[in-house]
């Protein structure tokens, strides 16, 4: 079915739902609660930007999305409601939670590579180094589609000249290292496109590319969505890259989202602390030279040892004693599509 | 919990603020020694710390091996001939008293065997510190104390027989702890050879490269396609037979290590490779260390702890090579004890069949390999303090 | 391909020349020459040597010459097919070996088809499945046929099965079977009793060739590459064999040819202590009564046969992935 269809079709209801989400990571030395209690939600068609530093939860949260997990994480508690295209043109099929289905299941992977599709920061390592670069893409294409080889082949061919790669038919037998870094984040979104899922979630995908290659690849991304009218969950610590490419973010602290919003809310009316935080400690052009930056207060706490209540009172600079340390805050509706889970919003 | 566990790999550290109070244990690791940190390393592999102690309970057998033994272990006498074990029995009622039982030996007139009867009306009680063969302590101190024995121990047909005897009547545990001596030192022979070798050529390979590397490089390959035992044994029985045991137990050696040095040159060379493009090694020769000075000073003590454990690991192997060969009657022979001789009086299964506990050499020998093995693991694991 | 062929065929002949330089110093160690020792021999039997004969012999063996002379009189003589005599049982020493030469490379074949059908699966269930009990049984099996040498483990069984199931069980071929002619039943009864011989000799080689294999595939299992195949929604048994064990089977592959030299190595002594009528035992009879031409002539082939049947592991291996990249050193 074309974009436009599809867009009418799934208007409203969201694309993903990710309700109260918990993958925890059971160690010796205790557990690690690295999704804790996440929400959000994304339309069709729609860029949510997630964004957090390092040790957030954000690569699990969409791993768990995913269902791969790496031992010996589970998902312990939540839902992922995730709205399925339709079957062959039809009506919309019913939407599935994620989390209910059986990780190596034929369902689960029926979605895995077809309607959602994971890219990752590293594309260097994420081929496999003794398979050519066109040989995962079939493999990708055939997995999930009735096709022949040679159909494949060629599918895989037109997919990375779609994607930019000159001469895609020497290209698509290389090998990984045989491609230059942008060019292999090419193939990469290839291989996720190939079978034109509903939803892309990017983990980091340019942070690994030098500063001209990562403008030509987000340029990719905003095009490709265009043109298939697929919803983008970018994961960033970059804020620049999410106010270029986002028109949602969600703002993830220790396992929680803290804060959602369109992204003009959160960067020009931040509500929750940790946002400011963010915003405040970027370095700006229009500063005064010799001001000094103002980074965020503390450090992030040890995986093991997360404080009570709300996991950002240690380092709040509205911090209030006998709320903050004993509670933890629910998530309340500020603004238009715009939530925050702090107590001085309650 | 944090301590020098976490802070041993970096990754998983937590993020600290310069100037945010550190625990105190954190802090000794940043100012460890790289001894240090492969020591604490390798403490956390409890089953290496084990195979340590045990190594080194072998070698204070080596070094007591009199004292443990209570028979002398040549006196060998025919009417007691593949004497089964004896138990100690540790209690005389219920008061701790070991002794053992007297056994009678007969001949059964239709197998022509020797067949035994212990008489469990008389008791000979089992003595700790009791007297038995002379010699001398650690070379020096004449005595005659051995840890255990039986009254009267002094003369020969009196002792007890915890393992039994062999087929000439000798005492097998105090055959067994003298074998103890030559099995555990004779590898240590051949090792360090086999590492003077190793290092030599593994350096010069490694570290000069070209022309050197590759001749040696394919000597060790040719080395490693040939089968080494049907060598051995062709060299080990061209030695002259007029050889004292001495004689034969050093060219046992030699010839061992011969071939055995293939799998530390190995090691070294790559050590070596690795470490010649390291930006340390290069800024040495920069500021104008000798070649010498830079392999010995600045690059040795890098890979110290992967030649310790290399070496560990190629104890076994001469261990295994001479018990094999003395098993098979071309390395040493008698009067020498070692593992590999006892052995030969276990070749076949008759033998082996009627007199089980001639098998027993058998389980130091597992035992010993074993725990180098383990040992050789932690220490090869524990070499790498700053890598995974 | 070809140049590694190449290259992997020259050393092979450079090692072949190395092993009858080796087999050429054991036969000429013993003091005293060949010609004197069989004039002997001859003479105990009875029988007179000419002079004439005597004389032809030393020319033959070019005794009396600079040893590299010898050595390549003697090899000259190889060539032609002449291995010498053996003394102790006084026949060709091609017709002592006989068939004891197929049967060891029979029983080593065994082994290392063995270490090869064994190591692999293990070693990628232990890597999958780490920690789980079926991994601890096979790092203790590994440590057992690491620990225990061979010949041991051999006196162990045959003592186990001796005095618990009061069978033999020793030896490749039943008694009737033993001296027969070569037919189906003779080859079956071979094949009836190959097993053990070869668990035997192939567990130390395997249980090396499982630790290696599991330790690279833990290594590759790590890494992202792995992640991405999953998240193509490719199943996880396909995730696991079509990409890290692939990638881990390369350093695995190239050294599991040289565990031959250690499985023809060890079946030596292993023939000794279990009956085999292969090679080992002849070689130590020919060893201890000084038969030098039967033992040089018997380290000469075992080395040979062990370098063709490395040298076809690699070939097999190479032409199985053109991809395996040649391990450094």
């Amino acid at each position: 079915m074309d974009c436009g269809t599809r867009l009418i079709l799934m208007a409203v209801e969201p694309l993903l739902s990710v309700r109260n989400l918990k993958t925890y990571f059971q160690q010796d030395e205790g557990t690690v609660k690295a999704v804790d209690g996440v929400n959000f939600e994304m339309s069709a068609g729609a860029t949510l930007g997630i964004v957090g530093e390092s040790g957030c939860g954000k690569s699990v949260t969409a791993r768990s999305i995913l269902r791969i997990v790496d031992r010996p994480g589970r998902i312990v508690d939540g839902e992922i409601w995730f709205r399925r295209p339709a079957a062959n043109g039809g009506a919309g099929r019913p939407a599935v939670d994620l989390a209910k289905l059986e990780p190596n299941g034929a369902q689960m992977r029926s979605i895995r590579g077809a309607e959602i599709a994971l890219i990752f920061q590293e594309p260097m390592s994420s081929f496999s180094p003794v398979h050519s670069v066109g040989n995962q893409i079939i493999e990708a294409i055939r997995l999930h589609q009735e096709i022949g080889r040679q159909e494949a082949r060629d599918k895989a061919i037109e997919m990375l000249r779609r994607v930019g790669v000159s001469s895609p038919d020497q290209r698509i037998d290389q090998l990984a290292h045989q491609l230059s870094g942008g060019l292999r984040q090419r193939a990469m979104i290839a291989m996720a496109l190939s079978c034109s899922p509903t939803l892309l979630i990017a983990d980091e995908p340019t942070t690994a590319l030098d500063v001209t290659t990562q403008t030509q690849i987000l340029e990719l991304m905003r095009q490709l969505q265009q043109e298939d009218g697929m919803a983008i969950m970018l994961i960033t610590h970059d804020l620049g890259v999410v106010a270029e490419m986002a028109t949602d973010v969600a703002v993830m602290y220790l396992g929680r989202v803290v804060e959602q919003a369109p992204v003009d809310a959160i960067f020009h009316a931040p509500k929750h602390p940790y946002t400011r935080a963010l915003l405040r400690s970027i370095p700006r052009m229009r500063a005064r030279s010799g001001e000094r930056l103002t980074p965020i207060a503390g450090s992030v706490p040890h995986p093991y040892d997360r404080p009570a209540g709300c996991p950002f009172h240690p380092r709040c600079p509205d911090f209030m004693p006998g709320t903050c340390d004993r509670q933890t805050p629910d998530s309340r509706t500020v603004g238009d599509r715009h939530t925050v889970s702090c107590f001085l919003y309650e | 919990m944090a301590g020098p566990d976490l802070a041993l790999d970096p990754a998983s550290a937590p993020l600290q603020e310069p100037g945010a109070a550190t625990p105190a244990r954190d802090q000794r690791v940043f100012v460890a020694s790289q001894w240090q940190l492969t020591w604490w390393r390798f403490r956390k592999h409890r089953m290496a710390v084990l195979s340590g102690m045990v190594v080194m309970g072998f070698y204070l057998v080596v070094l007591g091996a009199d004292f443990l033994a209570y028979a002398d272990p040549n006196a060998s006498e025919a009417q007691r001939s593949l004497m089964p074990p004896q138990t100690i029995h540790w209690f005389d009622g219920w008061r701790f008293r070991p002794h053992v039982y007297p056994v009678k030996g007969a001949r059964d007139p239709q197998s022509f065997r020797r067949v035994y009867q212990a008489d469990p009306d008389q008791k000979i009680p089992v003595r700790f510190f009791a007297e038995g063969f002379e010699y001398r302590l650690f070379g020096l101190i004449p005595t005659s104390r051995h840890l255990i024995g039986v009254d009267g121990g002094r003369q020969a047909s009196q002792t007890i027989f915890v393992l039994g005897t062999d087929v000439q009547g000798r005492d097998v545990w105090s055959r067994l702890v003298y074998g103890t001596r030559i099995s555990l030192t004779i590898g240590l022979v051949g090792v360090t050879m086999s590492l003077v070798l190793g290092v030599v050529l593994g350096g010069l390979s490694g570290f000069y490269g070209g022309i050197a590397d590759t001749v040696i490089q394919r000597t060790i390959e040719i080395l490693r396609s040939i089968p080494t035992i049907p060598l051995w044994m062709g060299l080990a029985a061209a030695l002259p037979r007029h050889w004292t045991i001495l004689q034969v137990y050093f060219a046992i050696t030699i010839i061992i290590s011969l071939l055995g040095w293939t799998e530390l040159a190995r090691v070294i060379r790559g050590r070596f490779l690795a470490l010649r493009e390291e930006d340390f090694v290069v800024s040495a020769r920069l500021v104008g260390c000798s070649q010498m000075r830079t392999i010995f000073v600045h690059m040795v003590p890098s890979f110290m702890s992967h030649i310790i454990a290399a070496t560990t690991l190629a104890l076994p192997a001469m261990i295994i090579s001479e018990t094999a060969l003395s098993f098979l009657g071309l390395g040493l022979r008698p009067p020498a004890i070692s593992w590999g001789v006892l052995l030969q009086q276990a070749q076949n299964v008759q033998t082996v069949a009627i007199s089980p506990w001639l098998m027993i050499p058998a389980v130091p020998v597992i035992i010993v390999v074993m725990a180098f093995n383990f040992l050789g693991d932690g220490l090869r694991d524990a070499a790498d303090p700053y890598g995974r | 391909m070809l140049a590694y062929i190449g290259r992997r065929a020259l050393l092979a002949i450079f090692t072949v020349w190395a092993i009858s330089v080796l087999s050429f110093a054991i036969i000429q160690l013993p003091p005293g020459d060949y010609v004197t020792s069989y004039i002997a021999q001859m003479a105990s039997m009875g029988s007179v040597v000419s002079d004439e004969e005597a004389q032809n012999l030393r020319i033959q063996y070019g005794l009396g010459q600079p040893i590299y002379v010898q050595y390549f009189k003697w090899m000259r003589l190889i060539v032609q097919g002449n291995f010498g005599m053996s003394m102790e049982w006084r026949r060709p020493v091609t017709e002592v070996i006989g068939e004891r030469l197929w049967l060891t490379v029979i029983v080593s074949v065994a082994a290392l088809i063995l270490t090869w059908v064994l190591a692999l699966p293990i070693g990628i269930y232990s890597a999958v499945r780490q920690y789980s009990v079926g991994d601890y049984v096979a790092t203790f099996i590994g440590f057992i046929g690491l620990a225990v040498p061979n010949f041991l483990l051999a006196l162990v069984l045959l003592y186990l099965g001796f005095v618990l199931f009061n069978a033999h069980i020793g030896g490749l071929f039943s008694p009737e079977f033993q001296d027969a002619e070569w037919s189906g039943a003779r080859a079956w009864d071979l094949a009836k009793h190959l097993p053990i011989p070869a668990v035997i000799l192939g567990l130390a080689g395997t249980a090396q060739q499982i630790r290696i294999m599991r330790a690279n595939l833990l290594d590759e299992l790590r890494k992202p590459y792995v992640v991405t195949a999953r998240s193509k929604g490719l199943s996880e048994a396909r995730v696991i064999l079509r990409y890290p064990v692939r990638v881990a089977l390369n350093p695995f592959a190239s050294t599991i040819g040289y565990t031959l030299p250690y499985i023809v190595s060890g079946s030596i002594i292993v023939s000794l202590v279990l009956g085999l009528p292969t090679v080992g035992p002849l070689l130590l009879k020919a060893l201890i009564s000084q038969d030098m031409f039967l033992a040089g002539t018997i380290v000469l082939m075992l080395g040979v046969m062990t370098v063709i049947g490395t040298l076809i592991s690699d070939i097999v291996l190479v032409w199985v992935d053109p991809r395996i990249r040649l391990e450094d050193g």
